[in-house]
């Protein structure tokens, strides 16, 4: 195979050869609290006030929202009220979930677990059950199980790291829960890591202060959604693919009662009543939040929040977005995708065009992405590939250095494969990395069971907010969907053996939604939820031409 | 992307008719510039959901090739299609009732067809993950669920070997429970995680949390300061 790296690339790569001996055992000091602060307030896409909008219609109006996003919540619906027949129900169920990735699923094994019978939940997803933002976590979960950890410990680091902005409630839920879900997935089967006693190979992830991330390979997400998957059809609960929710329905009152759903092969409607409704649709990525690329699956265009709001649940943290520091930028056909977190958990280092260290490897995300970019665009340390995108080396070879040969291959084995597939090898070569956009930190406003302040709505997942404050931790999500997708889920099942079939199905909130947007003088012609980015012709091109950063 | 003038440009095959492209992106990305929106054959575009199942054919060759179209550089005279699902039949089960270690063969059991195999190996062909799917289908033939499972780790379900196999064999759906009977019963479970559930049921932590729960900011501000980090000793 061609060699994956042109002549000016190989050049700063002898350079990053040359220094490796030097560093390895070393590491760059931690951040002080005040130059993170500078960093952040130079570097970091989330600190530019032209990125953001204020609200000016809806429950959390007067709050900041990314400007991308907001453009969505200040659009009238896709759909026009008059045009849809509310009186034929196609599907009248005791529990509807929409999302099919990893908190959707895991909701419904735990209603089923808590008495509901299968044939009375509906899963509706957008594309096939478990294409989602859960299949392509890598790095790992976390839960503090090892006896030098706690999870007062694994609290005290997520707080942190979100900056003393989580919920508190939902972050003891989140924690306090973690050992009980792993427990949960040693009866199902999950393949974790394990030493030769059977207990987890636990690494550190960015911000943790303990070995607390437990892994599968680097194929985490994947494993942990196929065996959830795998059970859910076991328990032959039903399931629509391809049949998006495109708006909720409320009783006119404040309540939601069903959904909408649209086939996506034939546009036509699908009426979905509901005793209980859970929001699982997961992130935003694919909104390419400030031109960046993503990491995020196709499906991430932030449709539940859209729905979630117009229903009447306030958002919160929105005004954060999660940059993963290493998204690969290089070569241009996986630029985005994303570089996990565990290449530097074992041992890999960020160095620059010279080969040389310029920040710790596990800073909290935002941190290590603002001094990434502040190499790149600050010192002009960073290495520029043939189409132009700029970024720094990250070491993979010194992890075999570290941890002796074949460490790379065994341990990481999807990120071998990705970049083999295009010439090149990053057990001998280190490959280039720049932050990418990654996760929606905030979201729906929820309660430590899952339910929002709107009855007979509930969600979890990444769609929902509080629990991460404004900086999630690495290994913090994975944990978080099957937490929280539990809660709601037993939680639904609970108001659904309690609540008649809802009496009325309408759309009244949308019609308060046009008028809203009316009374503010927003004209646009967009539409919203979007349910999929729109990539054709040369727009597929233009993905990472104009990342914008300002120093 | 450079200037788009400056790009080579070339020629693919979508389902016989051809399009211009410009060089250097993936058969998802040249479909997409073509002018295709995906609907089915596209979720994470990572190469994490095989979603994205594509047969094609070079020009001149005569061989049908297989591989993921997130995850391959388009080239010149590629013939193109997608095939975005496979609809081969999973045998549904209980956890909680096939324990391997009470059962004579328990994947045999689920999916007998696997003695079927003829061992042409065209399953292994077909897999854009580079699995040794024709070595794993013979190790659960003779029962050994370690060996299915960790050959077959890296599967993405997306189907092709099923799809190309002369003997109607589910190898991922085989799979998938081989992966989970070792995950469930042939994995020791871990004794520090029973520990600390027991120490979670008793209680012991409830103090703490109320501690902090209480903190203010500056409080927990100091404390976080203070932590400890495991490699420092
Ligand atoms: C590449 C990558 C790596 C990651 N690595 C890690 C990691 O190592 N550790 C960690 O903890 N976290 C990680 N994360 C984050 C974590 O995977 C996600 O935050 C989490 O899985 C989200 O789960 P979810 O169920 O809320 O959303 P998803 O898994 O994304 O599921 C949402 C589902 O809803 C569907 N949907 C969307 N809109 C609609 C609609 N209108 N109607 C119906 N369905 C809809 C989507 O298509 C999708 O199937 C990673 C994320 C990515 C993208
Ligand atoms: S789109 Fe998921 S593997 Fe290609």
């Amino acid at each position: 195979m061609e060699d994956g790296y042109p002549d000016h690339m190989r050049k700063s790569i002898e350079k990053v050869e040359k220094t490796r001996s030097e560093r390895v055992g070393k590491t760059f000091e931690r951040m002080g609290a005040e130059e993170s602060e500078e960093v952040l307030n130079r570097f970091h896409p989330d600190y530019r006030e032209e990125g953001k909008k204020e609200l000016v219609v809806g429950p959390s109006k007067g709050e900041k929202a990314p400007v991308e996003l907001a453009q969505l919540l200040h659009s009238p619906s896709l759909i026009d009220p008059d045009e849809v027949d509310l009186s034929q129900i196609d599907h009248d169920v005791d529990i509807l979930i929409i999302g099919g990735g990893g908190a959707g699923t895991v909701a419904a094994l735990w209603a089923v677990k808590e008495g509901i019978s299968p044939e009375n939940i509906l899963l509706a997803t957008k594309l096939r059950h478990g294409d989602s933002n859960s299949m392509m976590a890598q790095g790992g979960i976390q839960a503090a199980d090892k006896e030098i950890d706690s999870p007062i410990q694994h609290y005290l680091d997520a707080i942190g790291g979100g900056h003393f902005t989580n919920d508190e409630a939902l972050l003891k839920a989140l924690t306090e829960d973690a050992p009980k879900i792993m427990k949960w997935h040693e009866e199902l089967g999950v393949m974790y890591d394990r030493d030769k006693d059977g207990d987890f190979v636990e690494l550190p992830g960015g911000g943790t202060s303990r070995y607390r991330l437990h892994s599968a390979g680097d194929y985490t997400g994947m494993e942990i959604m196929r065996v959830l998957r795998d059970e859910f059809r076991n328990k032959d609960i039903p399931v629509l693919e391809f049949a998006p929710a495109v708006e909720l329905l409320t009783d006119g009152n404040g309540e939601v009662t069903g959904a909408l759903l649209m086939n996506l092969e034939t546009n036509e409607y699908y009426v979905v009543r509901a005793k209980s409704t859970i929001m699982a649709t997961g992130g935003f990525g694919r909104l390419h939040i400030q031109s960046y690329p993503t990491t995020n699956h196709y499906g991430a265009t932030a449709d539940g929040l859209v729905m979630g709001y117009r229903a009447g649940v306030p958002l919160r943290d929105m005004d954060s977005v999660q940059y993963h520091p290493t998204g690969a930028a290089h070569p241009d056909q996986v630029v985005g995708l994303l570089v996990t977190e565990k290449v530097r958990s074992l041992g890999a280092q960020p160095v620059n065009v010279d080969g040389e260290m310029f920040v710790n490897p596990l800073e909290p995300r935002d941190v290590e992405a603002a001094a990434i970019i502040r190499e790149c665009y600050g010192r002009e340390k960073g290495v520029t590939t043939p189409t132009g995108m700029k970024g720094v080396w990250l070491d993979s070879p010194l992890i075999d250095e570290l941890e002796g040969e074949g460490t790379i291959e065994d341990r990481l084995p999807a990120m071998v494969r990705q970049y083999k597939r295009f010439g090149i090898d990053m057990t001998k070569d280190p490959i280039l990395v720049f932050p990418t956009l990654h996760y929606q930190n905030g979201g729906l406003v929820i309660n430590p069971d899952g339910s929002t302040p709107v009855k007979g709505l509930f969600a979890s997942g990444e769609v929902s907010g509080g629990i991460h404050g404004k900086n999630r931790l690495m290994g913090n999500s994975l944990l978080d969907f099957n937490v929280f997708g539990r809660r709601a889920g037993m939680a639904a099942a609970k108001r659904a053996q309690k609540a008649g079939s809802p009496a009325k199905l309408s759309l009244e909130h949308i019609d308060k939604h046009t008028e809203d947007l009316e009374k503010a003088g927003i004209d646009t012609k967009d539409t919203s939820p979007r349910l999929l980015p729109e990539y054709r012709g040369k727009k597929v091109l233009e993905r990472h031409l104009d990342i914008s950063v300002t120093l | 992307m450079a200037d788009q003038e400056e790009q080579n440009m070339i020629d693919i095959y979508v389902m016989g008719r051809r399009y211009r492209v410009p060089e250097g992106l993936t058969i998802m990305t040249a479909l997409e510039y073509a002018g295709y929106k995906y609907v089915r054959g596209c979720g994470c575009r990572g190469g994490f959901c095989g979603a994205c199942s594509t047969v094609y054919r070079k020009e001149d060759d005569y061989k049908l090739k297989m591989d993921l179209a997130c995850q391959t550089a388009v080239e010149d005279g590629m013939f193109l299609v997608q095939l975005p699902f496979v609809p081969a039949l999973r045998e549904a089960y209980e956890i909680e009732d096939v324990d391997p270690g009470e059962k004579d063969n328990v994947l045999l059991d689920l999916y007998p067809e696997i003695a079927r195999c003829v061992s042409c190996n065209t399953c292994s062909k077909a897999c854009p993950q580079d699995i040794e799917v024709m070595d794993y289908v013979q190790a659960a033939l003779r029962g050994d669920v370690e060996r299915t499972a960790k050959l077959s780790f890296d599967c993405l379900h997306c189907g092709l070997c099923s799809i190309r196999c002369p003997a109607d064999i589910k190898h991922y759906h085989l799979a998938q429970l081989a992966r989970r009977l070792k995950g469930r019963y042939l994995d020791l479970d871990s004794s520090e995680l029973e520990k600390r559930i027991k120490e979670l049921e008793e209680g012991i932590y409830t103090e703490e949390y109320e501690e902090m729960l209480k903190m203010t900011i500056d409080e927990l501000k100091k404390c976080y300061e203070e932590r400890k980090f495991e490699e420092e000793g």
